[in-house]
């Protein structure tokens, strides 16, 4: 597989290594009332869609980038790729 | 500070007193050891000043992403957001990161990389030959002034192309012996 | 009788002769010579036996999808079995040898399985393994791994090396046949980077084997301007000997390029293969087309091949099978072949035509409407059996039979991403479908296109598209004039009524096991390669996939299309391990990594032990120790009793910068970090999100917003990689810079009661280390000789210990300066193995303890999850089922007996219960021989272990036969209170 990387351009997919779904990029609260129960389904429930799927993957052959990916789980094709910091900031990591 | 006493002795990387040196065909293979290294991260929100000051330091433009510049003797080249390395001649800038700091001041995170690396130099024609047999990189696409961390046999590197007949490799220091087989391997596979 | 079977002509070079052997024999041909053309000259037609029945066989075809002509080429080290005779190429001094056969070729004892078919049919090895169950691996599976496989192997180690590489291009050509060539050139002269790859050592294809012209050349020497034209241009690398194995996702190509293969051994330094990972933003499958036979009684005798197999080796090699040969054809191409061997003077005894209407000749008699019946010949072929039109039957004398079937597009590649190939009636055959792997397009007889006129246009065509998706402009050539002929096919896949008519030769099936599959309800296709093993030998069916299928289709009363094909799966052709597997073997599997003390340590005769990719001494013996336990036991020993030094470099460090690196921290420990004083040292536990214990180490802090952590060794991979995940994806606005320092420094541990009057005398003199200028957890800058350093004050071994870093390429410097300055204390210098007693000893938590199940309150450091703050686990750790009354705590253990061991992975059970899983009260997670003590300890996770100190519990072991007491005690054994850290 190839991943654009949004900086690099193309790279094989060999130097990167896989995390799984960029829902985890939303870590619960800790101060919730229901942060327990937040964190268990952040922990342990994950979607597996047959299609689009947004995943975390990270560039440790290369320049150390957490990335956001965009494939399609049937065919590999990559539709977006982007860094997870700038992800993270605009679905409101930022604080 | 006391005088350096002569019982502490430099080793090179590949465990000897000199940088080693190989000829194969038309590449010559050199150990590098008079580089200092530092690696300059921009601080959160300092980022254009942090690149002010090592532009100003390098007496260039900092690199873009998967680029390098190579001044007299100072050099550079980009690692990460925000990131580079830092070369100097060794022998001048032993204290690299330490001179670095003050010149940040604040605006970068600086750290000594001097001995996290082994470099080694490949010099020549047809090193396109030999990294095709080495790492995905497309050398053949490089005129000059490219950049990039890529796995070469397992190993983490950066290549830096400063010519087409003059290529960098600098990977993990532990693992000299291995990069060097490796790289010596592929030169007589190639030529 | 040299080479009798040699015509005139062909592209073989007759100023090269060369010698080769086969099964002992000693042969003659010449250099462009295949193994299988040089032994037809030389009249040799039985070339090997089948895999079940062991029957004689010869080449089928000519080259890459052979299934019979298979042997062990080469001798000793070198040798390999399951060869294509067919594509060997042949150099002088090649020995090969037939496979499959006790004691030779002609007389074969297995063949007596031949007489027993009827017990061997389709799913005997399902039916008849299946009783007595006892049997299976007393009887039946010593007897069937004897007879199973193909050829043998050497046993001996592979002397020659592969390579691996990567190549870049804008449009990769898979064929380099007239579709091939045309569609290079067509990029090439447009501007694009192109790869052209052949598995061939001749470029051209068919047109090697063909007689007409292309242009005002002949069609060989037309390629050949053409592969010289393309082999000059910069932007193009042309390859032959290489084989695109497989298309896999977003333009990826694996292609095995022969380096070696057609010299007596590889050159100096060169590899004999390279496995090429071709980077593509277009490719054009012009692999070709595949002729297919026809399934009729006794259709496997030596002499009968394709008739495109016979006719390449008439025309490129000048080599015949026999005299006199006939040809069965249900197709035009098939007179093609007998026209061209005429001309080269082989007496045709006739043309068999399935059709009524096909062409005649007035060179040869063609028979019409006939169907050939039966054939003769133990060894080879020597008559053929033909029913004519009106029934009536004849017998032709002859030595060799060409069969035509028709062609089949070689569609592999075109469905290797599960893309199903369609059916297209007018050349009866399958071509590739719409889902073709990104940016692939077929062209050519691939795509069904099967003239030399219809090739060439569709290489320009499909090219242009391909240039147009790249934006490049296409300079389009000019064709040169060819022949457009149809191939006029009929379908017709089997002579009816046949007992014995053979589809997969390799794996001898026949037609009738198709039926029986059938016949068995075994009707899906992938049932029927499974049930029949049609299609599973190392040609992958390429030449009988196509017949049994037709068989089904009429069975089932479908379509051929109905019925479908199997999956395609990489590699095309069969590839060796050592090709996978490159340089990355024995030696050079993987990396090492040495640490700065590895040349001194190796002097000191060190053994070493593996640890990730690192070399670690393990222990250093000393003369007269012959066990490795006295070498342990001194180390430990001399260490608590006066100092030792140790190379602890391997430890992961990553700085830590910035404004919030405190913070930071603290959301990667569990326990707090944004109070610890600048120059001060603090234990952290890192947990994962789960809540389970995921790493620990050290952060030292050197300036407010500068840290250094460790990590274990065998996590600093994956603890940076954590460490980057908070920082960019869960915390991005923190203002922290990360980086790995590991290698930078050489770092040692000097630990035991005399530890710092050695670094006293290492140090510079204005360094203070005294315990009350550098306190325990203290760190700071110090120098050696001059030389920059760190020095922190930390043990994990419980005695007063520092650990002492300076840039790696003082690290071998400093140990000797270490050990020197310790020969007045008698300091030793220990390994891993003493590391990990004292630290047993101490009972301090390691890898075997933070071992993926445990938590903190099971470590024994519950404690120190800040509740006050967030961190990583924190939530999650406060999970009711981590934190049961009766949860594991990390405890030592005592044998009662003082004699007996405490092996790690023992269990424990409370005294008096039942010993099962059930009653599992924990286990033993680091034991060893404690020298202090005079006995063996153990550390480990009992359940409530903390409250169940001095209670005797029962180890055990039934693997090991270990069943004993031991006591329940403190994990740390050595100075429990810690007063030894302090002084």
């Amino acid at each position: 597989m190839i991943i654009h990387h949004p900086l690099l351009g193309p790279r094989d997919a060999s130097e990167f290594t896989y995390l799984g779904d960029a829902a985890l990029i939303h870590r619960p609260d800790w101060e919730a009332e229901d942060a327990l129960d937040q964190f268990i389904d952040y922990g342990y429930l994950r979607s597996n869609p047959a299609g689009l799927h947004r995943e975390l993957w990270f560039h440790e052959g290369g320049d150390r980038s957490w990335l956001v990916v965009t494939r399609d789980t049937t065919t590999h094709e990559i539709t977006k790729v982007e860094l997870a910091r700038d992800v993270a900031r605009q679905e409101g990591r930022s604080k | 500070m006391s005088d350096r006493s002569n019982d502490m002795i430099p080793r090179t990387p590949l465990g000897g007193t000199e940088p080693r040196v190989d000829t194969h065909g038309p590449v010559t293979l050199t150990e590098v050891t008079n580089t200092a290294i530092a690696s300059f991260a921009s601080r959160l929100g300092q980022e254009s000043t942090a690149q002010d000051v090592l532009a100003k330091f390098l007496g260039t433009p900092v690199p873009e992403a998967g680029r390098a510049v190579f001044g007299d003797a100072l050099g550079a080249f980009w690692t990460g957001p925000d990131q580079w390395m830092v070369t100097a001649p060794h022998t001048s800038h032993e204290d690299l990161a330490a001179q670095l700091v003050p010149l940040a001041n604040g605006s970068a995170s600086i750290t000594e990389q001097n001995d996290a690396w082994c470099r080694f130099d490949l010099l020549g024609d047809g090193l396109a030959d030999v990294f095709e047999r080495l790492c995905p990189f497309n050398i053949r696409a490089c005129s000059g002034g490219e950049a990039t961390r890529t796995s070469i046999d397992h190993l983490g590197c950066f290549v830096v192309v400063a010519d087409p007949t003059h290529i960098m490799v600098m990977g993990p220091r532990s693992s000299a012996g291995s990069l060097h087989h490796a790289l010596m391997t592929a030169i007589r596979s190639a030529h | 009788m040299s080479q009798t079977n040699r015509l005139n002509g062909g592209l073989i070079n007759r100023d090269r002769p060369m010698s080769f052997k086969f099964d002992g024999k000693s042969f003659q041909g010449y250099e462009g010579d295949t193994l299988a053309s040089a032994l037809l000259a030389n009249n040799v037609r039985l070339m090997g036996r089948s895999f079940k029945y062991h029957r004689p066989r010869g080449p089928l075809t000519a080259g890459s999808e052979e299934p019979n002509a298979i042997v062990e080429l080469r001798s000793g080290a070198r040798k390999e079995p399951n060869t294509r005779a067919t594509t060997a190429e042949l150099f002088d001094g090649l020995t090969a040898t037939s496979q499959n056969r006790w004691p030779s070729l002609a007389f074969d004892a297995m063949a007596v399985n031949d007489r027993l078919s009827t017990f061997f049919a389709a799913g005997f090895y399902y039916k008849t393994f299946m009783w007595p169950a006892a049997f299976w691996e007393k009887v039946y599976e010593p007897i069937i791994r004897k007879a199973a496989g193909l050829g043998s192997l050497s046993l001996e180690p592979d002397p020659d090396s592969y390579d691996k590489g990567f190549l870049h291009c804008d449009l990769l050509v898979i064929g380099a046949g007239p579709t091939g060539l045309m569609a290079a050139l067509t990029a090439a002269r447009s501007g694009a980077e192109v790869i052209l790859a052949d598995e061939d050592f001749a470029l051209g294809g068919r047109l090697n084997a063909e007689t007409f012209s292309v242009g005002d050349q002949s069609a060989s020497g037309w390629a050949a301007s053409l592969v010289g034209e393309l082999s000059a241009m910069p932007n193009v690398r042309v390859m032959p000997r290489t084989t695109v194995i497989g298309a896999f996702d977003h333009g990826i190509y694996g292609a095995v390029e022969r380096v070696s293969d057609h010299l007596p051994v590889p050159a100096d330094g060169k590899p004999r293969q390279i496995l090429w990972r071709i980077y593509s933003k277009q490719a054009i499958l012009a692999a070709g087309a595949t002729e297919r036979p026809i399934a009729f009684e006794q259709n496997d005798r030596p002499g009968i091949m394709l008739a495109s197999a016979l006719r390449s080796y008439v025309n490129r090699w000048a080599a015949t099978p026999a005299k006199r040969v006939a040809v069965f054809t249900n197709n035009d191409d098939g007179h093609r072949t007998a026209a061209d061997l005429h001309a080269q003077g082989v007496k045709i005894a006739a043309v068999i035509d399935t059709r009524a209407d096909g062409p005649v000749s007035r060179d040869y008699e063609v028979l019409q409407g006939a169907q050939v019946s039966d054939t003769m010949g133990r060894l080879g072929l020597t008559f053929v059996k033909v029913q004519l039109a009106d029934g009536s039957e004849r017998t032709l004398e002859c030595g060799a039979l060409g069969v035509s079937g028709g062609w089949n597009p070689n569609v592999h590649l075109a469905s290797h991403q599960r893309g199903r190939p369609t059916w297209q009636d007018d050349i009866a055959a399958f071509v590739p479908g719409d889902a073709l792997p990104v940016g692939m397009s077929a062209a050519g007889a691939a795509l069904g296109h099967f003239s030399t006129h219809g090739a060439l246009q569709s290489g320009v065509d499909v090219a242009t598209k391909a240039l147009d998706v790249l934006g490049i402009t296409s300079n389009r050539p000019t064709l040169p004039e060819a022949e457009d002929a149809p191939i006029n096919v009929t379908p017709f896949w089997h002579v009816d009524g046949a007992k014995r008519a053979w589809l997969d030769q390799q794996n001898d099936v026949t037609a009738k096991d198709v039926k029986l599959a059938h016949q068995e309800n075994f009707t899906s296709v992938e049932h029927l390669k499974r049930y029949t093993t049609l299609g599973m030998a190392t040609d992958q069916g390429k030449t009988s996939n196509m017949g049994g299928l037709a068989i089904m289709a009429e069975l089932a009363g479908k379509s051929i299309p109905q019925v479908g094909t199997t999956i395609f799966r990489p590699p095309y052709t069969p590839t060796a391990i050592g090709t996978l597997a490159g340089r990355s073997r024995d030696e050079d599997f993987r990396p090492v990594r040495k640490t700065p003390s590895h040349t001194w340590a190796e002097e000191q005769g060190a053994v070493f032990v593996e640890v990730g990719m690192w070399l670690r001494a393990q222990w250093f013996p000393k003369d007269g120790e012959t066990h490795w336990r006295q070498s342990v036991d001194r180390e430990v020993s001399q260490t608590r009793k006066s100092v030792g030094i140790c190379d602890v470099t391997t430890l992961g460090k990553i700085d830590v910068q910035g404004a919030d690196a405190a913070t930071f921290l603290n959301k990667i420990y569990c326990n707090p970090f944004a109070k610890v004083p600048v120059g001060k040292v603090r234990y952290g536990l890192m947990l994962r999100e789960d809540g389970i214990a995921m790493d620990d180490g050290t952060a030292a802090r050197l300036a407010e917003d500068h840290f250094v952590v460790t990590t274990t060794t065998a996590n600093a991979v994956g603890v940076y990689r954590h460490m980057e995940f908070v920082r960019q994806c869960l915390f991005p606005d923190l203002d922290v810079q990360l980086i790995s320092t590991t290698e930078a420094w050489a770092q040692y541990s000097v630990a035991g009661p005399n530890a710092r009057d050695l670094l006293q005398k290492v140090v510079d003199p204005e360094h203070d280390i005294s315990n009350e200028a550098f306190p325990y957890m203290a760190c700071g800058e110090i120098s050696i000789g001059g030389v920059r350093g760190r020095l922190f004050r930390i043990s994990f071994s419980g005695e007063l210990a520092y650990e002492i870093a300076v840039p790696t390429r003082y690290g071998d410097a400093l140990i000797r300066k270490l050990v020197a300055a310790g020969e007045e204390f008698d300091a030793v210098v220990y390994g891993t193995e003493a590391l990990g007693v004292m630290r047993i000893e101490k009972g301090h938590a390691a890898g075997n303890e933070l071992n993926g199940t445990t938590t903190a309150l099971n470590l024994g450091m519950g404690r120190m999850v800040n509740k006050k703050k967030d961190s990583i686990g924190s939530t999650l750790s406060e999970r009711e089922g981590l934190n049961t009354e009766d949860a594991l705590k990390l405890v030592g253990f005592k044998p009662v007996d003082p004699s007996k061991s405490v092996p790690a992975g023992a269990h424990l059970m409370t005294k008096g219960d039942k010993v099962d899983a059930a009653h599992d009260q924990g286990y033993i997670t680091s034991a060893c021989y404690s020298p202090n003590l005079g006995h063996h300890i153990g550390i480990g996770f009992l359940k409530s272990g903390d409250t169940r100190l001095g209670e005797i519990v029962r180890l055990v072991s039934p693997l090991t036969e270990v069943d004993h007491d031991v006591e329940v005690v403190s994990a740390h054994f050595i100075d429990p209170e810690g007063d030894r850290l302090r002084v």
